[in-house]
């Protein structure tokens, strides 16, 4: 019963949140809505047994990825942005959107998922898995990270820097 | 959840707030006497013997200020800003047990979450700096952003580090795990590094460019004032206290370390009265750096987080793994820790700290400038 009551919640959060991303004539709401979806998916994760994925959503995405976008939007002028929804290519972004919730809704119905029976999974049982079945994707993941990170500091290194050498 | 665990949550957190609360106005006195002291001044003296009810006086007078809210604000990010600061500040300390068993809830993933949870607060900071639409709040939450991101990965890699000497994430199993050696003797440089980098998750002296006073008069917080500015406070000594209390779970012992020859209640008051003792110790060292050390510059605290903490903690990282593979003896991650700090002393010391660009501003004596062609210091395409 309370986890039914904390799903609704969690759920209204997210479904909140999405539509202030979308529907916020202001950008920076709209970011801040982004950040409260994606504290409600952490909330949801907590309720289907992974504590660890939650975390690691609040990490990622509450305190990292939203935030950086925050701190890009602060340093551009803002008035370009104010009518972000009235952009010309919405039908595009309808079609794609109404296609992704089918297929997400199908899934769904296709393969219902039985969370309540299932069980919390050991954080040390976790890393076994990933670092023995799935070290080669793992260790992949941190290539491209590490590539995109080089990417970033040529983009952003001038030819002629007056920095300090 | 039944309902008896429903009731002793909702007391327990209330406690625990209530607690907190009243250690602030401690923490607030003690950092006015200590700081006081330092330069040689008495501090607050006239409320009560040696001013020990000026905290009281000060609840009493921002409770009673008015609470201004400027007229370019953005208003419900503007008033949503103070708890998005709080919140996670009161948190954190759901899983900071006080002993073996006086504790709210002791999770398996407990560093996890208070990494997790701690790094919201930068959420709030740059709330407060955008909603107050004022060019200093501004700066000061973007600054906040700049310094808090980066010194999120040596905060984290600090407590991998001891994660990786005790094998466990929950706080009540580390503690019990250094009850023969304490983590600050086994791996010194983990303990610099937290120290560091939680001092500038906290934006304490010497990593308090986010509200620097002399630079942007009080960073994001300018525009705040009565009850509003008083949770923002209370959330910053809230935040000071739980890393001192990290600190002392995860380097000084906590309660266990070293371990006292009782058993049964006299061991639980006792354990309690240590653990706070090792807080209040590590809270004193803070206020100690904060009373002697200049601040940074920001392009200094930026290349320190980057070209020293990241790497040193990436360096504390290796040698944990190394020693625990192996399974050598633990003295022998001290000696690499050691050898460690003192190559990066001595790097740092033999880095030129000021590098005479070629853009920098040279000063002459006004005979010489007037003989000089004009430089064209400006331009870079010039060459």
């Amino acid at each position: 019963m309370t986890s039914l009551i904390i799903f609704y919640l969690a759920s209204c959060v997210v479904l909140g949140g999405g539509l202030a991303v979308v529907l916020s004539r202001n950008i920076v709401y709209a970011a801040f809505g982004l950040i409260a979806s994606l504290s409600g998916v952490a909330g949801i994760f907590i309720l289907s047994f992974a504590p660890f994925l939650a975390l690691v959503q609040i990490l990622i995405y509450g305190g990292a990825i939203v935030i950086v976008i925050i701190f890009a939007l602060m340093l551009t002028k803002l008035e370009d942005f104010r009518t972000l929804s009235d952009h010309k290519h919405w039908p595009i972004a309808l079609v794609t959107s109404l296609i992704t919730l089918g297929i997400i809704i199908s899934t769904a119905f296709y393969r219902p998922a039985n969370l309540t029976s299932r069980s919390g999974l050991d954080l040390s049982k976790l890393a076994d898995e990933l670092f023995s079945k799935w070290a080669v994707p793992f260790e992949m993941a941190s290539l491209v990270l590490l590539i995109a990170l080089m990417g970033g500091v040529i983009m952003v290194r001038k030819i002629d820097s007056r920095d300090d050498k | 959840m039944s309902w008896q665990n429903l009731v002793f949550y909702v007391l327990g957190a209330v406690g625990l707030i209530i607690f907190l609360s009243l250690t602030v106005m401690v923490l607030t006195w003690i950092e006015r006497k200590f700081l006081a002291r330092i330069q040689q001044r008495m501090g607050p003296m006239r409320v009560g013997p040696h001013g020990l009810l000026q905290p009281i006086a000060d609840v009493i007078k921002l409770i009673s200020k008015e609470d201004i809210l400027p007229s370019w604000a953005d208003k419900p990010i503007y008033w949503i800003a103070p708890l998005a600061i709080f919140v996670p500040a009161i948190a954190i300390w759901v899983t900071i047990p006080f002993s073996e068993t006086l504790v709210l809830q002791n999770l398996d993933l407990g560093l996890f979450y208070i990494a997790a949870i701690s790094v919201l607060s930068v959420l709030g900071l740059v709330m407060a700096g955008w909603g107050s639409a004022n060019k200093y709040s501004m700066l000061g939450g973007l600054r906040a952003v700049g310094q808090l991101i980066s010194y999120e990965i040596p905060f984290i890699m600090a407590i991998l580090g001891v994660a990786m000497l005790s094998q466990s994430l929950s706080l009540i199993d580390i503690i019990n795990d250094q009850s023969k050696i304490a983590n600050i003797i086994v791996q010194p440089i983990g303990f610099l590094i937290f120290l560091a980098a939680g001092l500038a998750e906290l934006g304490r002296t010497p990593f308090d460019i986010h509200h620097a006073e002399s630079e942007v008069v009080g960073g994001p917080f300018v525009e705040y004032s009565g009850a509003h500015w008083a949770i923002i406070q209370l959330a910053e000594y809230v935040n000071t206290f739980a890393i001192a209390a990290l600190i002392a779970v995860m380097f000084l012992g906590g309660w266990s370390w070293p371990s006292m020859p009782f058993s049964g209640i006299p061991h639980h008051l006792l354990s309690v009265i240590w653990f706070l003792i090792k807080i209040y110790a590590v809270i004193l060292l803070i206020f100690w750096i904060r009373g002697t050390y200049p601040r940074l510059r920001i392009d200094q605290l930026m290349s320190f987080g980057w070209k020293v903490l990241v790497p040193v903690s990436f360096i504390n990282i290796v040698f944990t793994g190394f020693v625990r593979f192996y399974n050598l003896h633990w003295s022998i991650l001290t000696v690499l820790s050691l050898i460690t700090i003192g190559s990066i002393f001595y790097l740092i010391y033999k880095t030129p700290q000021q590098s005479r660009g070629e853009n920098s501003i040279r000063i002459v004596p006004s005979k010489e400038a007037a003989s000089r062609p004009p430089e064209n210091y400006g331009d870079v395409n010039v060459r």
